[in-house]
């Protein structure tokens, strides 16, 4: 802590008042595109199932904000976050999930399968803990060619978990490569937990005797730390530090962001009955844009008027990207039997 | 053919293929196992690790789920590995790695990724290894898009389909021929490539056609020599390829002979020979003189005992018996 705490001093990107402004939209950006999300479900115009972020907006924030370019990042279902951060054009990343031909998958994934594989979004995944060994697997590609002029050995890969995958044979496995990979500063890894405490509706307390997930990492020998997932600030310090340290040895590290989403789990989740309406009250005044909306205001870095205009420009935004998405066309029929399979045989078995 | 060829074993011939594709490319690594330092479980990979480092000859701990996938991503990341399972019955530890991501990511993924990579390793039985390493997993693999499934069963094509396999931009299921590593055969030297998709007729005849892959291939050649010793000349087809599936050979064959006989090792309930029976139906239905008959594995686990085994999976005379049947010289 105490090297990320002098960077803070020094007025590292945590505290510069005009980078935090700029992240502040992007969470109010998020958010404002997730409630509309969950309109399009409830209005029949999303299928399948809807995983929104809203509450966990500072960790992907913080740490997407430490990207370089050639690194890569890979993620669970509740990815919408992510593809925005990235760049993504927000109306590609609602045509997906409206499932029109324009999405960024040509709707052939929806909301749990996003990838834009061009600014290093290596894919949302549907099955918990299934893209673990993925993303460990990259890191490795990633110092493979070490020494060589294809080497690119300043690259990394953010790998987001979630807390519920913490359970599953594929975490386990892909951990131990990954800390044993390390050991030969192959395996560039990230490993950022998004600890939410739920898994779906099931507590980490309910999950496992150990509910110390961070300390799950010391079995395979990953160096890891825990980090409050509501304060931006508090993330973005954290996240400067490991990406430099990860680059920098080729080692795995593993962040324990303790977050909370205040959305239910999937836009059918409406009962919540495994969690009170207390319990979701208390954290919504730890919620990561209300907390950084009143340290902006605090250090005058931002009037109320700006913070109304910048709300209004994320409607405007997601508005635009709710029409364009509304008024796309569903995919090509053709496209049913397109991308089976790569090069010569492009579909084998078409009748 | 080749300009020059020497006999090899099925073991040396994939040994060959692996290690002259990793000179060609360096992208292309291997993962497995003990394929390293031990040299392979079944000496596939033996002395392999000298050559390339342990870097790109990989020795994994047990966890074929982690490996698998780790392969996954590596592959989604340009490199070429070729992933060896120790036997194709801890592919289930990975299945939800080869199935749910490998076969389907590149679909999902709107076509933005690709996976090629190589899976392999011995299928099916025939050495006493009892009812948990004893699987024939074609049709349980042959089922999803996006994966190829091919099983070599000469050591040419063993050499020539490994070359395909590891230059192919999919996820391949390489179903090797266990019980084979040690049989010899020529093997071409350089770049011998087989194409999948192709079927190869092992044997030509105009009476009958005998069908199957893997190893069986070699049990209906020594069944087609008995039946030509009483006038029955009987058409061998190895498919090599069962994803993608060459209809062509099979459909003019049974043009030609008007008769099939469908032989696997595996159970016969949702097998491969129900998959070839069906397709002759509808597209040779006309010139069908007889109903295609299958000659499948008992539907029960593998057993050990040698007797059991034996019995369990086709036999010479069983084969023989179908083809007479079709053939109606033999009642049932």
């Amino acid at each position: 802590m105490s090297e990320g705490k002098k960077q803070a001093e020094s007025g590292s990107v945590a505290t510069n008042g005009e980078r935090l402004v700029e992240l502040y939209r992007k969470m109010v950006e998020i958010r404002t595109f997730e409630e509309a999300t969950q309109k399009g479900f409830r209005q029949g115009k999303v299928g399948g199932y809807l995983h929104v972020y809203i509450g966990q907006e500072a960790v992907a924030t913080g740490f997407i904000d430490h990207k370089q370019d050639g690194d890569k990042v890979i993620t669970a279902y509740r990815d919408h976050a992510h593809a925005l951060l990235l760049g993504a054009d927000p109306k590609e990343v609602m045509a997906e999930l409206y499932g029109k031909g324009t999405g960024m998958v040509k709707g052939k994934g929806g909301s749990m399968h996003l990838f834009d594989v061009e600014r290093g979004l290596m894919g949302g995944y549907g099955i918990v803990a299934g893209h673990i060994p993925l993303g460990v697997g990259m890191a490795y590609a990633m110092r493979y060619h070490e020494g060589s002029e294809e080497s690119d050995e300043d690259s990394m890969v953010q790998l987001y978990l979630g807390d519920g995958s913490m359970h599953n044979a594929a975490f386990h496995e892909a951990a131990n490569l990954s800390g044993l990979w390390g050991k030969e500063g192959w395996n560039p890894c990230l490993f950022i937990l998004e600890n939410n405490q739920y898994g779906m509706g099931t507590s980490v307390e309910r999950s496992t005797a150990m509910t110390d997930l961070a300390a799950k990492f010391d079995a395979y020998g990953i160096e890891n730390e825990k980090v409050d997932g509501m304060d931006l600030e508090a993330v973005l310090e954290c996240a400067e530090r490991v990406t430099q340290k990860v680059r920098e040895t080729g080692q795995p590290h593993a962040v324990d962001v303790i977050t909370y989403r205040t959305a239910p789990h999937g836009a059918g989740d409406f009962f919540e009955k495994y969690r009170t309406k207390e319990e979701v009250e208390q954290w919504r005044e730890r919620d990561p844009i209300g907390l950084l909306e009143k340290k902006l205001l605090d250090r005058e870095a931002v009037t109320e008027g700006d913070l109304e205009e910048y709300q209004n420009e994320a409607r405007e935004t997601v508005n635009e990207a709710v029409k364009f998405a509304d008024e796309s066309e569903e995919p090509d029929i053709s496209e049913l039997y397109t991308d089976v399979y790569a090069g010569a045989d492009e579909y084998m078995g078409e009748e | 053919m080749a300009e020059s060829s020497e006999t090899r074993t099925y073991r040396e011939a994939l040994r060959a293929g692996m290690s002259e594709e990793m000179e060609r490319d360096e992208d292309v690594l291997l993962m497995g196992e003990d394929i390293g330092v031990y040299g392979g479980t079944h000496l596939i990979t033996d002395g392999l690790i000298d050559t390339f480092g342990p870097k790109r000859v990989m020795d994994t701990p047990i966890s074929e789920g982690g490996f698998t996938g780790a392969a996954i991503g590596m592959a989604m990341m340009g490199l070429k590995p070729v992933v060896e399972m120790m036997t194709w019955n801890f592919s289930f530890l990975a299945a939800d790695q080869i199935i749910q991501n490998a076969a389907k990511l590149r679909y999902f993924s709107g076509g933005q990724v690709q996976v090629p990579m190589v899976i392999r390793g011995p299928n099916g039985g025939g050495v006493q290894l009892s009812a948990q390493h004893t699987h024939s997993l074609e049709s349980f693999y042959g089922h999803f898009p996006g994966l190829k499934v091919v099983a070599p069963v000469t050591p040419n094509d063993a050499k020539g389909m490994m070359l395909t396999a590891i230059r192919d931009p999919n996820p391949i299921i390489f179903l090797e021929a266990g019980a084979l590593y040690g049989t010899k055969g020529e093997v071409e030297d350089g770049d011998n490539a087989v194409p999948f998709g192709q079927a190869r007729i092992a044997r030509e005849g105009s009476d009958v056609t005998l069908i199957s892959y893997g190893r069986q291939v070699n049990l209906l050649l020594r069944v087609a020599d008995t039946l030509a010793d009483e006038g029955i000349q009987a058409e061998v087809i190895d498919l090599r390829s069962l994803r993608p599936f060459d209809e062509k050979t099979i459909v003019e064959s049974v043009q030609k002979t008007h008769r099939a006989v469908v032989v696997q090792e595996q159970w016969k309930w949702f097998g491969v020979a129900s998959e070839v029976a069906a397709i002759i139906q509808e597209q040779a239905f006309d010139h069908l003189d007889a109903p295609v008959e299958r000659v499948s594995g008992a539907e029960v686990p593998a057993p050990y005992a040698r007797n059991l085994e034996i019995e369990a999976f086709p036999g010479e005379e069983q084969v023989a018996s179908a083809a007479k049947r079709v053939l109606y010289q033999e009642v049932v």
